[in-house]
């Protein structure tokens, strides 16, 4: 495999971030009970990881050691407004539902880590592609969460009716759990379990 | 050089600038259509708050139009309660609380009002004989971590709740911003906002408040939210009071009696 499709290819299920460093779950937990804010919220994911990884790859020989998580968190602070100006101009009751949720990429930390575990020490091109690669790595396991808790906590799926609810004279009563949070923590903790039964490498040695 | 302060400050300023320009731009350049976006959805509450639109209804721009048609905008005068000869087309409550010019200091109050507009933005809806079928009023105060930006309608009696909507706060996802629950807002609807003495007397209480005959003027308390519950009792407890529209609704009484 070359080294750039390894780059986008491994953060999907060898290492990803959610599921195997355990990293950005507070936004996975809160944006998962529709598909719809679980999918914007992926590419706002994507698009700010993208380019922080680029800039930050950019710059990585000029920033000064000592100032340099301030100045990428600038760069992901910046870029972090511009997604939300634009959803709030594009796409508002999205906008509207994902509230804290788009302003708090800033302290996701996928974004940080791989701004400094990756963009610092390797050049653009490649800093882009891990940065795409670990965006869709988030977004396999929010789109994963969100079907799962959208269809069974509301019936439906990208807002469309596909379980006749019980309230509405059909057969399906909503599992109120997938609706909470907590219910993302079980799902997601099934996926850890899932991804590790088919992946022992990723299994903690004791 | 590289790892000298004047570099490191140097190089802070010049990300900083670069940065600033990006954000500045962006918003500079989408602040357009935010604004109408913002607009738009306040026009969606007041109709959400009327009961002419569902909750979770998507409307555009022709729709909002469409389904206000009934609804008559109003400038009043606050402290009198009269109409005021000013464009409500125009007319922006919110900017005009924080004008020095066109507001003055509340007086002390529970809902964390500090500036009241002298004048204000309200939305009647008459019938063809031109009897009050309802009115919409906006209501703002303080909740947990910001202010709650909303409407209350009240039926043709004036002291029953038609509906309440908020559309901006800063409330706890889950917890406090629970106020936007659609089941949560069908609480409110049936409920009588004043008491025999018209005083102000509807409450988020805590727990269930049970079926309208035997608690009128209770509303379900929300778990987890007791303060913003507080809030939301202040707030729609000053603005339908003396200092908020206790002088109009007053007016519309003896008008509405008259007949």
């Amino acid at each position: 495999m070359s080294k750039s499709r390894e780059a986008l290819i491994d953060p999907l299920f060898n290492n990803n971030p959610i599921a195997l460093q355990v990293l950005g779950i507070c936004s996975a937990l809160a944006v998962t009970t529709q598909m719809d804010t679980a999918l914007v919220m992926s590419a706002a994911v994507v698009f700010v990881l993208l380019f922080s990884n680029l800039f930050v790859s950019l710059l990585r020989n000029q920033i000064p050691t000592n100032i340099r998580i301030i100045v990428q968190l600038t760069i992901i602070a910046s870029l972090v407004i511009v997604v939300d100006q634009v959803l709030k101009a594009y796409l508002f009751e999205i906008s509207k539902q994902l509230s804290v949720f788009v302003g708090l990429i800033i302290t996701n930390c996928i974004i940080m880590g791989r701004a400094e575990a990756y963009a610092m020490q390797n050049p653009p091109r490649m800093s882009m592609i891990d940065g795409i690669g670990n965006g869709l790595g988030y977004a396999v396991i929010l789109a994963g969460t969100a079907v799962i808790r959208e269809l069974f906590g509301s019936g439906s799926l990208m807002g469309v009716q596909v379980l006749a609810l019980a309230g509405e004279g059909g057969w399906y009563t909503p599992n109120g759990l997938m609706v909470l949070s907590p219910g993302a923590f079980f799902i997601i903790g099934f996926f850890i379990w899932a991804i590790r039964v088919w992946k022992p490498a990723q299994v903690e040695q004791e | 050089m590289q790892g000298s302060v004047g570099y490191n400050l140097a190089f802070a300023a010049a990300v900083c600038l670069v940065c600033a320009v990006v954000v500045s731009s962006a918003a500079v350049a989408l602040a357009d259509r935010q604004q109408r976006n913002a607009a738009l959805d306040r026009q969606r509450n007041v109709l959400l708050a009327a009961g002419f639109a569902g909750d979770g209804e998507s409307l555009e721009a022709e729709a909002v139009a469409a389904r206000s048609a009934p609804i008559t905008p109003v400038v009043l005068t606050l402290s009198t309660g009269g109409a005021a000869a000013v464009d409500p087309a125009g007319f922006d409550q919110r900017a005009a609380s924080i004008d020095p010019a066109r507001s003055t200091a509340a007086p002390d109050n529970a809902a964390g009002i500090v500036r009241l507009p002298n004048q204000a933005l309200v939305y009647e809806v008459r019938d063809e004989a031109g009897r009050l079928d309802f009115v919409v009023l906006p209501v703002e105060g303080l909740g947990l971590w910001g202010t709650l930006y909303g409407f209350v309608a009240l039926e043709g009696d004036l002291r029953t709740i038609r509906g309440l909507t908020f559309y901006e706060h800063k409330e706890t996802p889950g917890l406090g911003g629970e106020v936007d629950n659609p089941r949560w807002k069908a609480r409110w609807p049936g409920r009588l906002a004043f008491d025999d003495d018209l005083n102000p007397a509807i409450a988020v209480v805590k727990g269930p408040a049970g079926a309208v005959d035997e608690a009128p003027h209770a509303i379900d308390g929300l778990s987890g939210a007791t303060i913003t519950g507080r809030g939301v009792t202040n707030l729609v407890r000053f603005w339908l009071g003396p200092d908020g529209f206790g002088p109009y609704l007053a007016r519309l009484r003896e008008e509405e009696g008259a007949d």
